[in-house]
């Protein structure tokens, strides 16, 4: 069994790179191969590494893709809260992400579509309409600056001297 | 000096005895060179932290821009004296036991000034930082290095220490973790170098810029053994462990009478270190553990990884209980210090720095700096195998 040290250093990395070869976080951090593996295994079992995923830049999928960021206010219900309209929403293959924030409103979705109408569209049609659903309001996305972590434009590259003692 | 253009020697005569550092060409033809992966780099690749880089900013649009007090501008002060105490466990009073300088470099240079006569005698151990002897030498002292050997981590040892002094001797200085080597004191080589100093009377300056970067368990600064405040200077700096070399920040913390004698040195020759650079210091201290740790976990896992493949390609080396550099032992290669790092450069583009650079001892060894990305010491390692293979 990995002990809770490994895994949370294996998730840092991972969460950094989730590419980073087994073997690679196994030199990292000192720690046989085979642990490492089993440990990520373990970890994927008990659903605490739930799955990987890339950063893209903007436009470097098929063109018309476009995303938004909806805020959804949200009537709670007596029993289960906002879970209930959370999980639902969170099927629909569109929605990128479900966060339930503190605030103005209560649920955070991201959603992508193949053009402004097809997003309107969900929202009108799917979200809008859900019971619990107070109100929305649509941000379209315009351009990432960054994203888990990455920043998208170019950072800054200061050359130090190739000797210093 | 064959400087014929010179009417008259005009340099001072403990200043031509300074050697001549005989890695300067070496580092002159490394910068004149491209795509070569530098291991030769004594600071961090990580740029200043973004909260303290914006903080130096305001600073600059509050026009926070005059002088500060000689001794450094006081919340400074205050925020080091906090830091040095959780950090450390050494208390000092801001106002009357801290001095705030350009660097540990000035530290150690106005500390060394202020106490030393011409002729005292300063033990310090080797291979170390460059600029140790010479710092002495300046003082018109007289350096006694102490080798630490490979065998023995490069541990020092105490008996050694108490074999090197003298009547003469009026300063132990420490590095640990130590630049070149990565070896580190324990909590009973602390004690037993105390008790030395104690025993001889003498001052302990201890340079502990890279203890912000232990990898494991760290113990007390030797300042804070009993008996000890009085007779130590505590060097620190905001240089390697909150990557901000060029800021130039560094404080010392000590007795008030050689804070005292420290400023007189500090107010006549350099005024006050930059404000706006100590506005910078004090986000970094009060704000800046969560950076400062991000870092030095990616250098603990740099070291697992050079250590590893130095090893693999039979070059032999000790897992560093500190700081950012390893000391892997070439002698194996039959080449010298200096030759393996030419022909390594000039062969694979590889830059380290020999160890005969820190002392002589540190003939048959090289020092490889791991403040380098993962991906361009893995490229490292290999170049260094096809260099070895060539060695046959
Ligand atoms: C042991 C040691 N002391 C002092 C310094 C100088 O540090 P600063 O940038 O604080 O002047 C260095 C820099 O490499 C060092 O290695």
């Amino acid at each position: 069994m990995a002990t809770q040290q490994l895994k949370q250093d294996i998730l840092r990395l991972l969460r950094r790179n989730a590419r980073l070869p087994d073997a690679e976080i196994a030199d990292r951090l000192a720690v046989d191969v085979a642990e490492i593996t089993a440990a990520i295994a373990q970890m994927e079992a008990d659903r605490e590494l739930l799955g990987y995923s890339a950063v893209i830049a903007d436009g470097a999928l098929p063109d018309g893709e476009v995303s938004a960021i909806i805020e959804v206010e949200v009537q709670p219900e007596r029993d289960g809260g906002f879970d209930r309209i959370a999980e639902n929403l969170s099927r629909f293959p569109e929605v990128l992400s479900v966060y339930l924030v503190s605030g103005r409103y209560d649920l955070r979705l991201a959603v992508v579509g193949h053009s402004l109408q097809d997003v309107a569209h969900f929202v009108a049609s799917k979200l809008a309409s859900q019971p619990g659903v107070r109100a929305t309001a649509t941000h379209f996305m315009l351009k990432t600056y960054k994203e888990a972590g990455i920043q998208f434009h170019e950072g800054e590259d200061y050359e130090r001297l190739k000797v210093v003692p | 000096m064959s400087d014929s253009k010179l009417s008259r020697n005009w340099v001072a005569d403990h200043i031509a005895r300074l050697p001549r550092s005989g890695i300067r060409d070496f580092f002159e033809l490394v910068n004149t060179m491209d795509d070569v992966i530098s291991l030769g780099i004594g600071e961090p690749d990580f740029a200043t932290p973004w909260h303290v880089r914006e903080a130096t900013i305001y600073a600059l649009q509050k026009g926070f821009t005059s002088y500060t007090s000689n001794l450094g501008y006081m919340p400074l002060r205050r925020s080091v004296c906090r830091y040095v105490a959780e950090r450390f466990g050494a208390t000092y009073d801001p106002a009357t036991e801290c001095i705030i300088t350009v660097g540990v470099s000035e530290a150690l240079d106005i500390a060394l000034r202020s106490v030393l006569n011409p002729g005292d005698e300063v033990v310090y151990h080797e291979p170390c930082y460059v600029s140790y002897a010479p710092s002495i030498a300046m003082a018109h002292a007289k350096p006694v290095a102490v080798v630490t050997k490979e065998e023995t981590q490069f541990a020092l040892d105490p008996a050694a220490v108490e074999a090197a002094i003298t009547p003469k001797t009026k300063v132990m200085l420490l590095n640990f973790p130590n630049n070149p080597t990565g070896a580190g004191l324990t909590a009973d080589d602390k004690a037993r170098l105390a008790e030395i100093a104690i025993r001889h009377d003498l001052l302990v300056i201890t340079d502990e810029i890279y203890e912000d970067m232990t990898y494991g368990e760290r113990s007390p600064t030797i300042a804070s053994l009993p008996g000890m405040k009085e007779r130590t200077l505590f060097l620190n700096g905001m240089s390697k462990a909150h990557a901000m070399t060029g800021y130039r920040i560094g404080y010392a913390c000590g007795p008030q009478a050689l804070i005292e004698a420290m400023m007189k040195v500090h107010q006549y020759s350099m005024l006050c270190a930059s404000s706006i650079a100590q506005a910078a210091a004090i986000e970094a201290l009060e704000n800046g553990d969560r950076a400062r740790d991000e870092m030095h976990r990616e250098y603990e896992q740099r070291r697992n990884v050079i250590v590893k493949r130095l090893n693999e390609l039979g070059l032999p080396c000790l897992l560093p209980r500190g700081a950012f550099y390893v000391f892997p032992r070439i002698s194996g290669t039959g080449l010298t210090s200096d030759a393996f790092a030419r022909r390594l450069l000039k062969e694979q583009r590889v830059a380290v720095v020999p160890g005969t650079a820190f002392g002589a001892c540190g003939e048959g060894y090289v020092r490889c700096a791991y403040a380098t990305g993962l991906d361009d010491i893995e490229e490292a390692m290999r170049r260094i195998g096809r260099f070895l293979a060539t060695l046959g």
